[in-house]
Formats: structure tokens, C-alpha cells, sequence
């Protein structure tokens, strides 16, 4: 009976109680105190499908889809369940091998696993699909899943409604909705109103194991949510009219905007050479939008909103009304003009020859004289004191007609142009120096004053509304509008000009513009039956320093005892404005007014939509791409064969006679240089080297010489 | 036998077979809301067995035969039979070496027809007895260092024959009865010089060897300079302090190292540093397609050193919250995403399921056993007895404390099961009899046994 040591019961039983403590600590701080245990429970087992809703259609004004849903399958598979299945038949469907079945097989099991879904074949044609549909029993582990692609049934539109795609990491940094997966607008209007069309993600939770297997759903979908579907957008666009702007605009470069006046909607608007915006949706998707990317006549530039021009003769008439308004001019006085302005020292020939009479005839033949003597005087009028405050005056006048600021429109990347404010003039002509003559051919829209065509067209809707405008939109409605679309609401506002120009300067302009299109600069294309006022213009442009052929430009309204549609039309590098512009316009404003061309007027649309328009530097564009992305390539890699292509040196593109000659000289001079080098290195390289297979110059020892030779990357 | 034993109920500790009841049933329940499926036909599944909870009920029935039969047995037979049981113990162990059956990386298993046995389960029991029987011999005078030489002989023998069978963790069970001995009168310097020597095993781990090489020998010659005056009077001190300051360098630096590199296997090793929390300095130097493969596992399961059993099992307990997520909404254990979650890990299945409050419940209930069978023990009026009690209290607390350290991350993962809750056959019916013969000789205390 050992009683000794009984202390040592005491012991033990601490020791127990000890560990016992510990153990409920431990136990207490994961299940209490660290929250994030529960989360990583379900992320293991809780899978959360996203239901992605139908995305919002795109209507015309009469409510026809511009852009529209089709349904697309994806075969997807499951290769744990794949066993047994008939692979030489299904190969022969899918029309591919059976090795590279498998390996395609492997490769998914390698990325994606074994037991999870994964695509097989992206977008498969129908032809294949409906042969599946058949025959889907044969093949287990396979499954045929619907999602829906953008389609466009009048193939128009690609500039102004953008395209889709799947959120890359950015957007989805820079967006508090967008998650990994989520398809978003990339440009256009599916960019700006992507919230409203992209409707709202479903989610279906499911339950799985720890090898990824669906177990089925959770709680029977108790806690899914419905995807709710975009709501369609309706927009002022006419379908036929926007149909026509691009099929003329083709193979140019430059762009067609037509605005209704009354409301600020915009009926057309067309980038010319625009593109196939059905080439953004499909398969090949990414391929086509690289393309669009790199292809220098920049289909995918809206040169519309993104193109800034020297309007031209195009801002007579809005010279005209601040001339008037002031009242340094009446409609009634008259310059003298004798083929050409001359006072500043500087001769500026007027297209037409002086017709400077009144301001009617003047803006029928777009007299410079008359517009540049009535811009000076805006400039030096006395009632501001100085030439800088009559300046300031006048940039007043133009911010009111819609210049030299971003209009606002619906979609992004909208240019500003330019009016230069009297900071910047005063930099770079010197504060001492202020002096009309030195600004004179902003009178006649050249020189710094840049805008968009976008900018014209809103130009001319003030003109047509006699001193208001909307801001141009595309949107008029959204389905199932509420309080909370806000972004339509700045649309509707009516924006009347500040300066309250009387209606009678109005009636002057008016009449002056009709008369360009009854018997003035743009008389050709005078439209039987309705009274268009118009102003043509030929806007000087320069590239890289060289003088091109000129921009054509046309701005008009239509009727004019109650304008329905406004248009401005640029073509670049067409000539007079008579010439390209005027006839589109003329055609975009017969289209709509009457919803159809006679037959007659068809053929002048084929004829002009026919006609290729691109400016020559743009052979030296692309040659300076394609030769600086062989450069890149052969950097590299060191594989020599691209960049051979481009070794000689380039053709030298065709320009204005005087410049042409000159080109020739330097092309001459280079070429001797280039060839004298070439002797003088290459000779004693061949010599020791017997085996060098090409003539090409060793890239080590001919790296600077060859970024001499190759035009610097312009990106 | 005599007439008083007709009556199996007689001076029977009912609290200890309630409490052992209630244990069974939370383990039959946490492993039925483990592997049931809403397909499953429950009493289809009951009467063939088809699934583990099934089966574990059948284990269950044997449990409650053998129980009868212990408690039917007369309580001199165990103290008569113990080193013949102990023999025929170390004799099964041995036995496995050539019979094994290779079962998930162990070799500690023998097929018999179509059960498993796993003999270094059952040898626990015979052990115990035989170190019982040992400490009760009256010519046994346990402050002798002799038999204390004697005492941890029978312990260790097991232990080694087990560890040779690839299975740690069941040996480092028997460390546990120290605690039995420890209650008869080991002298405290045994538990200090063992503690003091874990304490050092892991210190090698966790600091730079040259750094505790320094802090030792500084301990050493600190406490040399502290005890001067002791020192003049004892002469042997100074050698011995010098002694135990070289032996320890030496264990830091020249006996962990080798226990590490040759005798543990690599996995075990990955486990101790795991629950440490350290690096493993004696992995293998990962090839580059290892490197590349790490990789890619290191970006998706960032920056932590616990494996996926523990990892998971950690994010099953914490998961279960204050109230736990219910019965059969436990998503971690039910859809496979901790590893053995039936069997050693089970515990995890009640954590999520019952929360803190029922993690904690059990942890009541499994203190209650032990504190009882002190209680039980200090009454008994054989040594025998006594030890034996001691010895099963040591048992299952060592179980239950390694186990749910292990799944808590607080100690590396070795299979050992959770008494009476995990699933298997043979860990089942060893812990019933264990418990239960400490029953019937709580039953007998009047009888004086020796």
C-alpha cells in the first residue's frame, strides 16, 4: 500500500490540464479570433458559376437593330469523362486528326485539369455544330455551350459602336465592377454605355470536392442570383443614311457627320475607310483588331471626333455672323478685292476672283478678301481697346460656336481642336507684337485653327437653329430609363449661344450659304427640289513640313426654312471642296430628307464611292512601319530576311511638283553615300570571309549605319 | 471463481463506461457525417458495412463483446498473465517482419484472413500490464536506479521493434508511461534531464548550431561562476556541469544531425520542421524541374510551410466558427478536402461541424476520463492497480494530446489516432481494453492483488 508520492497525482493531473488549456487556447484563437478560415472553406468547396445576361442591343431611329445578339457554341470539355468515347468519328466532325486531338487533349488536362470544363473549340461553324447535335450521345465528356457574340446586320457602325472583349487586368484595376471574365465595351458606344447594356452578372453556386468535381448545386440554388439582361439602347442613328456616309467615305480618308439640328442626334457618322465592325466579332477577332491597329490608313481612327483640320472656307460663315454681330459689317457693305487680299504685305488669292460686293456674293464665291478684312476689323475693333482684347473677344465668339473645346459626345476620345487662346498667341508671335495681320488667315479658317468634323457639323446646327444647339449624340433613349441614367440627362439641355446674335445676321448667312449651293462654289451639286445652305471649303495641310494636296471640306444645312439635318463632310487630300465633300453631303442630306436616291443619283454614289482617295505619304508611312518592325524583328531574332526587303532606299512619295524635284536630289545624294559606304566596308569583309553567305552587313559591325539608313520608329 | 462475480455490474465505475459511451457515439457520428451522401441507403449501409461508419459500428459490437468478456474475467488472470501476454506481444511484433502486409507506407500490419491487425496497437495493453506487474513485485524497490534501468527496458523494447516497423508515432507512445512511473517514484532529475534534452533537440532546430553551441558552453561556465562556493565544497560538481556542457554541444552538434540525416525518414523529418515552422535544411537539393514545379505550387499556395493535410485541417477547425457549421454542412470534411479525415484527422469533422462550443465539449469530456481515471487510480489499493491506471491515463492522454496538436499544427503530423473517435478496428478495441480491464480491477479493489 504505497501511500508515498500522492503529491505527484496533484502533479499530474496539472500536467493534463495544462495541455488540456493549451489545446482550448489554440482551439479558441482559430475559431474565434481568425475570421479568414471560413472564407478559405468556401473557396474550397462552394464553385460560383457566373451567368453572364444577354448584352443590350444597339437601335436605329426606327428602332432596328444595328447591333444585335447571335447565339455561338463552344464545345467544351470534361477530359476525366472522356473514357470510351468515339474519337475516329468525332475527329472526323471537327475535321482534325486524331493526333492532334489528343495532344490537344493533354494540353488541356496540363493547363485547365482533368476534371474541370474547359473550352475545346472557340465558335464552332454551325454546319459542325448541327452534326454534333446529332451525335453528342457518342461523345461523353463533351458538351455544346451557348454564349452570345455581337453581330451587325447592316455591316456599319464599327467607329461609332465599338466592340467588345473580355476585361483585361487594367480595367478590371481600374473598375470597381468588372471581375476576370466579364466581357466589357472596348471603344464607341459599347464603351460609354457599357453599364446600361451590359445588364447584371448571375451567379449559380455549386458544391464541389476536393478533386474540383461538381457535386451538384448548393441548397438547390436557394441562394443563385438572376442575371438580369442589358437594356437596349435607342439611338437618333438612320441606318440607311449611315449606310451610304461609309459606302461613300470608303477608300478616302476623312470623315461625314450628319446632326439633326432640332434635337442634336446624330443621323450618320462615318470614318472614312472605316471597316467591317462584323471583322470584331467572331473567331478571328483579335487578328482583325491587330490589323485595324497597324494598317496606316487607320480604319479604326474615327477621324470624325478623332481627325482635327483647318475647317477652311467652311468657318466663313461663322466669321460672317461675328463680323455682323459686332457690327463692323452689314450685310450690305462690300470690300474691295482684286483677285487676292494684299494689305499685311502678304498675298492670299482669293478661288472664286472678287465678288466682294455684299456679304452674300462674298460667301457665294468665298471671298478671302472679304472674310479676312471682316476678321481683322473684329480684331482691331476699337470698342475693346486693343488688337489682344478684340482677340479675346473673338476666341469668346468661338467657344460659343462650339470650338477650340470638346463637344461631349457619347463616345470616347473626343479631340478638342484648336483656338489658339491669347496666352499661347502671345508666346509664340511675341506680346509686343500684337497685330492682326499676323493672324489674318485664321479669318479664313487656316493657319492654328484646328477642329473636328464633328465640330463643323455642331457648327453649322447653331447657324441652321440661329443661335442654339444640343450637344451631338447618338442616344436618345435607354429602355427602361430611370433616375439613376444620369449620362443622358446633359443631352437634353439646350445650349443657347451667350452672344444673342440678332435673327436678321442669321437671314444674311443664310442666304449667302444658299447661294453657295444655287450658283456659287458648290452650284454642281444643287439638289432639285430643296433648298440646301452649304459652304464649301479647302482646307491647306501640310505633312512633315511638305504642302499636300488640299482637304476638301463641305458644311450645310438643310431645308433652309426649317433645317432637318446638318452635315459636314471632310475628305483628305481631295482638292476643292466642291470636288468631294460637297457631293457627298449633298447625296447623305437627299438620302435622308426623301429616304431614297433616284436612280440617277445611284449611280453618282457609285461612282464617288468608287473613288480611292489616299495620300501619297502614306506609302512612307507604312514603309516606315513595315521596315522598323523588321528592324525590331531582326534585332531580335538576327533573322535577316524581313529586313532586306527593305534595304534600298524608299520610294520617295509623290508630292507637289517643286518638292518632288527636290526629293529626287537628296534621294540621289543618299544613295551615292549609301553605296560608297557599302564599298568601302563590305570589300575587305567578303575578302576574309569565304564563307559569309549574304552580302548583308555583319549586324555588329553595321548597327549604327543601319539606323541611319532606316527611318526613326514613329510610333 | 466465486459467487460475487456473477454479477458483472457489482463495484463497477458506471461514470467511466458513460463517458466512454458518449465518446464512441460523437466518433460514429463525426465519421457517419464524414462519408454519408444523401444516395446512400443508411441501413442498407449498416447491415453490409459498405461504408467506414458501417463498419465502425460492427467494430463497435465486437468492442461491446470484449467488454463483457473483460468484465466476466476474474482480475487475477491479468496480474498471472501479464509477462506471458508481454512475450507473446513482443512476439507478434516480431512476427510482422516477415508477415507484413504493406498498408499506406507502414509495415506494422498482418493480414489475418480479412481483418488487419496491427500489433504495435495491442502491445501497448501488454506492455502496460507487464510494467505494472513489474512495479508490484514486492522485491521491487523502485528507487533503486537498477530497476528504473529495468522498467524503461520493458517500455522500450516495444517502442524500438516499432520503430523499426516504420511507425513513430505508435512508438513514441510508450514514452508516455514514464508518467506512470513517474507517479511511483521516478526521482525528478529523470524528468528534468528528459525535458532538458527535448528542450535541446529543438533548440538545435530552431537556432544556428554555432550560435547555441556558444549559449550552451556560456550556460555552462555561467553556472560554473554562480556555484564557486558549492564547488570548493563538492569537488565533483564542476566535472559534472563540464560533462553535461560537452554532452550537450555534442548532441546539438554531432547526434541531431544524425538522427536526422540516418535514421528518420525524410518525411518525417519534413513534418517535425513543418510544425516548427521552419525551413527543412535537410531537404534535398531540388533538381530544376522540382524548382520549376515549386514554382508554380508556391504562387497558388503562397508563403506558408504547412503541408495541404495540415493547412486543410487548420481552415476545417477554424472554419467551424463559435457554433459550427451544423450537422452535415461541414464542406471541409465532407467533400474530401482533408486528408484522413476519418481516422486520424476526425477531430476536425467534429470542429466544423460543432464549433468552439463543441470542440470544446469534447475537450471537457475527454479531461473528465482522464481526471476520473486519477481518481479511480489514486483508490486502488494494489500497486498493480495503481500503475495500470496511471498507465491508461498517460495512454490516452499522449493519444489525444499528439492528435489534436497535429491537427491543430501544433506538432507534427505522426498517425496516431484520436481515442475512441477515429475510425480503425484495432485502435478501438486496444482503448476498450484498456479502459475496460482498468474497470474490472477498479471492480476487484478489495481483492488484494500482487
Amino acid at each position: 500500500m504505497s501511500v508515498f508520492n500522492q503529491s505527484r497525482s496533484t502533479i499530474i493531473r496539472l500536467i493534463f490540464l495544462a495541455c488540456f488549456l493549451l489545446l482550448a487556447f489554440r482551439l479558441f484563437q482559430f475559431q474565434i479570433i481568425q475570421q479568414d478560415y471560413s472564407r478559405l472553406a468556401d473557396d474550397n468547396a462552394y464553385y460560383k458559376k457566373v451567368v453572364w445576361p444577354n448584352r443590350g442591343l444597339i437601335l436605329d431611329r426606327k428602332g432596328v437593330a444595328m447591333v444585335n445578339n447571335i447565339a455561338v457554341y463552344d464545345l467544351m470539355v470534361t477530359p476525366s469523362a472522356t473514357k470510351g468515347m468515339d474519337k475516329v468519328a468525332f475527329c472526323k466532325i471537327v475535321q482534325m486528326d486524331t493526333a492532334e486531338f489528343n495532344q490537344k487533349l493533354v494540353d488541356i488536362i496540363k493547363y485547365k485539369g482533368r476534371t474541370i470544363s474547359s473550352v475545346f473549340l472557340p465558335l464552332i461553324t454551325y454546319s459542325i455544330q448541327s452534326k454534333l447535335d446529332e451525335k453528342m450521345y457518342d461523345f461523353p465528356g463533351f458538351d455544346l455551350v451557348q454564349r452570345s457574340e455581337r453581330t451587325y446586320p447592316f455591316n456599319v457602325g464599327g467607329n461609332v459602336f465599338g466592340y467588345i472583349n473580355e476585361a483585361d487586368t487594367g480595367m478590371i484595376r481600374r473598375s470597381n465592377y468588372l471581375k476576370s471574365g466579364d466581357i466589357t465595351g472596348i471603344n464607341g458606344l459599347e464603351n460609354s454605355y457599357d453599364r446600361v447594356l451590359r445588364g447584371e452578372r448571375g451567379i449559380e453556386i455549386f458544391v464541389r470536392d476536393s478533386k474540383q468535381k461538381i457535386i451538384g448545386k448548393y441548397e438547390d440554388g436557394k441562394y443563385d442570383t438572376l442575371p438580369e439582361a442589358g437594356r437596349n439602347l435607342k439611338t437618333s442613328l438612320d441606318a440607311k443614311l449611315q449606310q451610304l456616309a461609309e459606302k461613300l467615305m470608303g477608300g478616302k480618308l476623312g470623315a461625314a457627320v450628319a446632326i439633326d439640328p432640332k434635337t442634336g442626334g446624330i443621323l450618320a457618322m462615318a470614318s472614312g475607310p472605316g471597316y467591317d465592325p462584323n471583322l470584331l466579332s467572331g473567331i478571328s477577332k483579335n487578328k482583325n483588331i491587330g490589323n485595324l491597329l497597324t494598317d496606316v490608313t487607320k480604319p479604326a481612327f474615327n477621324f470624325a471626333i478623332q481627325g482635327t483640320y483647318p475647317p477652311g472656307s467652311t468657318f466663313k460663315p461663322l466669321g460672317g455672323l461675328v463680323a455682323l454681330d459686332e457690327g463692323i459689317m452689314t450685310p450690305s457693305s462690300g470690300v474691295g478685292c482684286g483677285g487676292g487680299y494684299n494689305s499685311c504685305g502678304k498675298h492670299v488669292a482669293c478661288h472664286g476672283g472678287g465678288h466682294a460686293g455684299n456679304l452674300r456674293n462674298a460667301m457665294a464665291a468665298s471671298c478671302n478678301s472679304y472674310f479676312i478684312t471682316a476678321f481683322r476689323k473684329a480684331l482691331d475693333n476699337p470698342a475693346y481697346g486693343s488688337t489682344q482684347l478684340g482677340y479675346q473677344k473673338w476666341t469668346e465668339y468661338m467657344a460659343d460656336f462650339g470650338l477650340g473645346h470638346k463637344l461631349g459626345i457619347d463616345i470616347p476620345r473626343e479631340k478638342r481642336g484648336n483656338i489658339p487662346d491669347t496666352a499661347f498667341l502671345a508666346k509664340s508671335i511675341g506680346s509686343h507684337n500684337w497685330n492682326s495681320c499676323a493672324l489674318m488667315t485664321m479669318g479664313i479658317g487656316q493657319d492654328r485653327m484646328l477642329t473636328t468634323p464633328l465640330q463643323i457639323a455642331n457648327a453649322m446646327c447653331i447657324i441652321a437653329n440661329r443661335g442654339y444647339y444640343y450637344i451631338p449624340h447618338f442616344v436618345d433613349s435607354i429602355d427602361g430609363e430611370t433616375k439613376q441614367d444620369t449620362m443622358l440627362q446633359r443631352y437634353r439641355i439646350k445650349h443657347v449661344s451667350k452672344q444673342h446674335i440678332p435673327d436678321s445676321s442669321y437671314d444674311a448667312i443664310f442666304d449667302g450659304m444658299e447661294d453657295v449651293v444655287n450658283n456659287g462654289t458648290a452650284r454642281r451639286w444643287r439638289i432639285p427640289g430643296i433648298s440646301v445652305c452649304g459652304k464649301t471649303g479647302t482646307s491647306e495641310n501640310y505633312f512633315r513640313g511638305r504642302k499636300q494636296e488640299e482637304h476638301s471640306v463641305f458644311a450645310c444645312f438643310a431645308p433652309k426654312d426649317n433645317p432637318k439635318i446638318c452635315v459636314a463632310v471632310l475628305v483628305q487630300n481631295a482638292g476643292q471642296g466642291a470636288q468631294f465633300a460637297a457631293p457627298i453631303a449633298t447625296l447623305m442630306i437627299e438620302q435622308y430628307l426623301n429616304d431614297s436616291l433616284p436612280k440617277k443619283r445611284q449611280t453618282v454614289v457609285e461612282q464617288f464611292a468608287s473613288k480611292k482617295i489616299l495620300p501619297p505619304y502614306l506609302k512612307l508611312e507604312k514603309w516606315e512601319q513595315d521596315s522598323a518592325r523588321a528592324y525590331d524583328k531582326f534585332e531580335d531574332t538576327g533573322d535577316s530576311t524581313y529586313i532586306r526587303i527593305y534595304l534600298p532606299p524608299p520610294p520617295p512619295p509623290p508630292v507637289n511638283k517643286d518638292s518632288l524635284a527636290k526629293l529626287e536630289k537628296v534621294k540621289l545624294e543618299k544613295a551615292k553615300q549609301e553605296e560608297e559606304k557599302k564599298k568601302g566596308k563590305l570589300a575587305p569583309k567578303n575578302d576574309g570571309n569565304k564563307e559569309a553567305k549574304t552580302k548583308l552587313p555583319k549586324p555588329d559591325a553595321d548597327r549604327p549605319k543601319k539606323k541611319d539608313s532606316l527611318p526613326k520608329r514613329t510610333k | 471463481m466465486s459467487n460475487h462475480n456473477t454479477n458483472i455490474s457489482k463495484g463497477v465505475d458506471w461514470s467511466l463506461i458513460w463517458i466512454y459511451i458518449i465518446l464512441i457515439t460523437i466518433g460514429l457520428v463525426s465519421i457517419f457525417a464524414v462519408q454519408y451522401r444523401d444516395t446512400q441507403n443508411i441501413s442498407n449501409v449498416l447491415l453490409t458495412g459498405s461504408q467506414d461508419y458501417g463498419k465502425q459500428l460492427r467494430w463497435i459490437a465486437i468492442c461491446a463483446v470484449i467488454a463483457i468478456f473483460i468484465l466476466l474475467t476474474d482480475s487475477k488472470f491479468f496480474t498471472a498473465t501479464a509477462n506471458i501476454a508481454y512475450g507473446a506481444g513482443i512476439l507478434m511484433l516480431l512476427l510482422v517482419f516477415p508477415f507484413h502486409a504493406s498498408v499506406k507506407g507502414t509495415n506494422s500490419i498482418i493480414r489475418l484472413g480479412g481483418f488487419q491487425l496491427q500489433p504495435a496497437e495491442l502491445c501497448k495493453v501488454f506492455t502496460l500490464l507487464a510494467l505494472a506487474k513489474f512495479l508490484s513485485r514486492a522485491d521491487v524497490d523502485f528507487t533503486k536506479p537498477r530497476n528504473h534501468l529495468i522498467a524503461a527496458g520493458i517500455t522500450l523494447l516495444p517502442a524500438i521493434i516499432t520503430v523499426a516497423q516504420s511507425e513513430t508515432g505508435l512508438a513514441l507512445v510508450y514514452f508516455s508511461l514514464f508518467l506512470a512511473m513517474y507517479r511511483e517514484g521516478l526521482p525528478d532529475s529523470y524528468l528534468v534531464i528528459g525535458f532538458s534534452t527535448a528542450a535541446l533537440v529543438i533548440a538545435t532546430l530552431l537556432v544556428d548550431k554555432n550560435v547555441l553551441a556558444i549559449i550552451i558552453a556560456s550556460i555552462g561556465l555561467l553556472s560554473i561562476f554562480l556555484l564557486q562556493k558549492k564547488g570548493r565544497r563538492n569537488k565533483s560538481l564542476v566535472p559534472t556541469i563540464l560533462l553535461f556542457t560537452v554532452i550537450s554541444i555534442v548532441i546539438q552538434r554531432v547526434a541531431v544531425p544524425f538522427l536526422f540525416k540516418n535514421v528518420l525518414k525524410s518525411y518525417q523529418v519534413e513534418r517535425i520542421y513543418s510544425a516548427l515552422g521552419v525551413d527543412n535544411p535537410y531537404a534535398k537539393p531540388l533538381t530544376e524541374e522540382e524548382l520549376a514545379a515549386t514554382k508554380k505550387v508556391k504562387t497558388k499556395k503562397s508563403d506558408d510551410k504547412d503541408s495541404y493535410n495540415v493547412k486543410q485541417s487548420k481552415i476545417a477547425i477554424g472554419s467551424g466558427g463559435f457554433l459550427g457549421k451544423g450537422f452535415l454542412n461541414n464542406t471541409q470534411t465532407r467533400f474530401d478536402f482533408v486528408p484522413e479525415q476519418h481516422t486520424d484527422f476526425i477531430f476536425c469533422s467534429v470542429a466544423e461541424g460543432f464549433g468552439f462550443i463543441g470542440s470544446f465539449i469534447l475537450l471537457a469530456l475527454y479531461l473528465t476520463l482522464l481526471w476520473r481515471i486519477t481518481v479511480v487510480a489514486e483508490r486502488q489499493r494494489s500497486t498493480f492497480s495503481r500503475v495500470y491506471a496511471y498507465g491508461v491515463a498517460a495512454i490516452i492522454f499522449f493519444h489525444i494530446f499528439i492528435n489534436l496538436a497535429m491537427t491543430m499544427g501544433l506538432a507534427p503530423v505522426i498517425g496516431i489516432p484520436l481515442p475512441y473517435l477515429s475510425y480503425g478496428g484495432t485502435s478501438l478495441i486496444t482503448f476498450t481494453i484498456l479502459l475496460f480491464i482498468l474497470i474490472k480491477l477498479d471492480a476487484d479493489k478489495q481483492m488484494v492483488l500482487r
